[in-house]
């Protein structure tokens, strides 16, 4: 098998007025058929695509965000949300829905997926990756 | 290990470039291209901003997108490189990743 990488999706774009949020969830999905080591990074506008309590239908757009819970499932266990853009937003971790996957390294204990940085480690979050894909 | 970033927005039209400076590592190279020109002028509202960075980190525009939205390189903040597209492969093959602030 080859060498495992460690992969980034970059997150900078709020979900519905532009396609990138649901590419970059898109794409995160199909690659996590490579197995390598992913990780997701929520910071700008990115932050608000994990806000709870969305509901698109008076926009005509497929409501994506429930897929993001669905990542644990697929081995993608890693979302950096960095606190200066919540911030920035008025948001809080309280805004976010709770994304969780099951351990199975700890006889499956669910634990949360997402995890608050602040902006200096997420800067060393990104300058630690072999490949940095951005949204 | 250092990074090579991308900056194709307007300063003036997204927050990308103030992001972007905001996350590089010391030793990193920025390289403006398309609209992310605009960012390499001299008395805007971001060139402090650009300018406190050009000690530690690289900062380029492309010459072409530079030039064909008539930025005289005199009008340019100091320490900015202009490169051509060979320069842009060079940066992208000196570089261990590249990152690109959309």
């Amino acid at each position: 098998m080859s060498e495992i990488k460690k992969f980034l999706y970059v997150n900078r774009k709020a979900p519905y007025g532009t396609i990138y949020a649901l590419e970059s969830l898109e794409v995160v999905l199909i690659g996590a058929a490579f197995e390598q080591d992913v990780s997701l990074a929520f910071l700008d506008d990115g932050v608000f695509q994990l806000t709870k309590g969305q509901s698109t239908d008076g926009i005509g757009i497929k409501n994506f965000s429930p897929t993001y819970r669905a990542l644990g499932d697929y081995e993608v266990t890693k979302l950096y949300v960095e606190q200066e853009s919540l911030d920035e937003r008025g948001l809080t971790l309280d805004d976010l829905q709770a994304v969780v996957y099951e351990d199975e390294d700890d006889d499956w204990e669910e634990k949360p997926s997402i995890r608050v940085v602040n902006r200096a480690e997420m800067a060393d979050l990104m300058a630690d990756q072999d490949v940095v894909l951005s949204f | 290990m250092s990074t090579l970033h991308t900056v194709n927005k307007s300063p003036f039209a997204t927050g990308s470039l103030a992001s972007c400076l905001a996350h590089c590592k010391d030793g990193d190279a920025v390289l403006m291209i398309e609209d992310g020109v605009y960012g390499g002028l001299s008395g805007t509202a971001v060139a402090d901003l650009v300018q406190q960075k050009t000690g530690s980190v690289a900062i380029y525009v492309l010459s072409a997108d530079s030039e064909a939205r008539g930025l005289a390189a005199e009008k340019l903040l100091q320490g900015i490189k202009g490169v051509d597209y060979d320069g842009f492969v060079d940066l992208v093959a000196d570089h261990d990743r590249t990152q690109s602030w959309l």
